[in-house]
């Protein structure tokens, strides 16, 4: 042992491995901030009648589920520039990738949510006079949220853990951070200091999400 | 008031409404009544845009919601104008559909608000007015949840009044009450009644439609076979047909 018998190594191991936990909390925050929209744009879409519509956004889904995270992690990063000839830094292929994978799984868990939806509610709003968009975001769209809560925290807690696939496209992440660490020491320590850090980050995911299903308990459906 | 000429709806291979003419005259209370799958649900959503019909007319008014022209297909109006003419219409359903996340005085404020662009406090006091009428201001601040069947039923008619319908429909208003939550539903209608509001009411209950219709209307597979004064359709003369509905011997 070369850490957890010496507080003063830990806590240096820890300090070194900041910039990676930044790092990753910012692929975890990105991640959710352009998926979460997307994925409710894209359950819409796949939700449309025309199926010009509807089927290329169900390939779409077909093959973010349907292929490895980190092929496609590969794929986006490599492929972009020579697409396009743009270049794109390890960082935002990441985020791309992530957030195209994320929101086709958040599009199917809001589809089901709308789905489960009783067709009544929409029809007491056009009765009532609503618009489309104003039954969509008065109406559906607080019901949903209820609804998909707990999916949506599954996503979520994977998402912290799927953060270290980004080490295969070289981001300092905490879990290349902590690989790098155990291999410069020979030590699988520094691989246990950065599990615990996921440990902990669901823990606060956890807390969060159980603070929003209280505060959704107000009514029953 | 309201009028629908020739109204033909169907579902696939199903012809559900098969060339329904109806006018209902202000302050007339209506019942529309006949066995289940006559077509009188689809009737009445029909006459609230909740289906689209494929041919006939229908007149909210004065106002063409929807006209077919010779052999075509049936215009309705523009959305924008489709919508506020369905204003003039109120209905409430079978199974409320009350909104669930809402409190009942948010349930009767909110579509003031976002379609009548009320303020708060008007919105507020037409909500209360009509919470205390039908005898529920002490749950305004409940959720639909936490209320009986009934009154969520009589939240929904005060939500359908809010808006200042110039007609109100019920789609079997009744159906999912006991009898005991049914009377108290039908005390609020009966109330309505007295105050010569236009209603159309699809229901069940014979006692009801007798005493408190003016007119009752007997559909059988999807067309009109008795329109007529509610104390002649549903009285001691009535038809072998209504009789057979509502199960007496037609001796």
């Amino acid at each position: 042992m070369i850490y957890f018998n010496n507080p003063q190594a830990l806590m240096k191991l820890v300090l070194s491995m900041q910039d990676g936990l930044i790092t990753t909390l910012t692929i975890f925050a990105s991640t959710l901030l352009f998926s979460i929209p997307l994925g409710m744009v894209v359950a819409l879409l796949r939700m449309n009648r025309r199926r010009i519509v509807s089927i290329p956004i169900s390939l779409y889904i077909l093959v973010m589920r349907g292929t490895p995270l980190m092929l496609q992690i590969f794929a986006i990063y490599f492929a972009i520039p020579t697409l396009t000839g743009q270049n794109l830094d390890r960082l935002s292929a990441t985020i791309l990738a992530f957030s195209l994978n994320y929101a086709a799984y958040f599009a199917e868990i809001f589809r089901g949510g709308m789905m489960s939806i009783p067709v009544g509610q929409r029809e007491a709003s056009q009765v009532l006079g609503f618009t489309k968009a104003q039954t969509f975001f008065h109406i559906t769209l607080p019901q949903v949220c209820k609804r998909v809560l707990l999916p949506v925290s599954n996503e979520v807690i994977t998402l912290v853990k799927d953060t270290s696939l980004a080490n295969i496209i070289a981001v300092a992440e905490l879990f290349r951070a902590a690989k790098n660490e155990a291999s410069r020491t020979a030590s699988v320590e520094p691989l246990f200091v950065a599990g615990l850090f996921y440990l902990l980050m669901n823990g606060v995911v956890t807390l969060v999400f159980s603070h929003l299903g209280r505060r959704m308990a107000y009514y029953k459906d | 008031m309201l009028q629908a000429i020739d109204i033909k709806k169907r579902f696939g291979d199903n012809e559900v409404l098969k060339g329904v003419t109806m006018r209902v005259s202000r302050g007339e209370v209506v019942a529309v009544i006949g066995r289940s799958g006559s077509g009188k649900s689809t009737l009445l959503r029909c006459l609230n845009h909740l289906e689209t019909i494929d041919s006939g007319s229908i007149l909210i008014g004065g106002q063409a919601m929807v006209t077919t022209g010779e052999g075509g297909k049936p215009q309705y109006l523009r959305e924008r104008d489709l919508r506020g003419l369905c204003l003039k219409m109120g209905l409430v359903f079978q199974d409320y559909n009350l909104f669930p996340h809402y409190s009942v005085l948010k349930n009767l404020t909110a579509p003031q608000q976002l379609v009548l662009r009320r303020s708060p406090q008007d919105a507020e006091q037409t909500a209360m007015l009509l919470l205390e009428k039908v005898g529920l201001a002490e749950k305004a601040r409940e959720y639909p949840c936490n209320l009986s069947g009934g009154q969520c039923q009589r939240v929904a008619i005060a939500r359908a009044l809010a808006m200042d319908p110039e007609i109100l429909c019920f789609d079997e208003p009744t159906s999912a009450l006991d009898p005991q939550l049914t009377q108290e539903v039908l005390a609020v209608i009966r109330q309505l009644a007295r105050e010569k509001r236009t209603m159309i009411v699809v229901t069940h209950e014979m006692n009801f439609a007798r005493d408190v219709a003016d007119r009752v209307i007997y559909m059988e597979n999807g067309l009109i076979v008795e329109d007529g004064p509610a104390h002649q359709i549903l009285g001691d003369e009535r038809s072998a047909a209504i009789r057979a509905f509502t199960g007496d011997r037609a001796d």
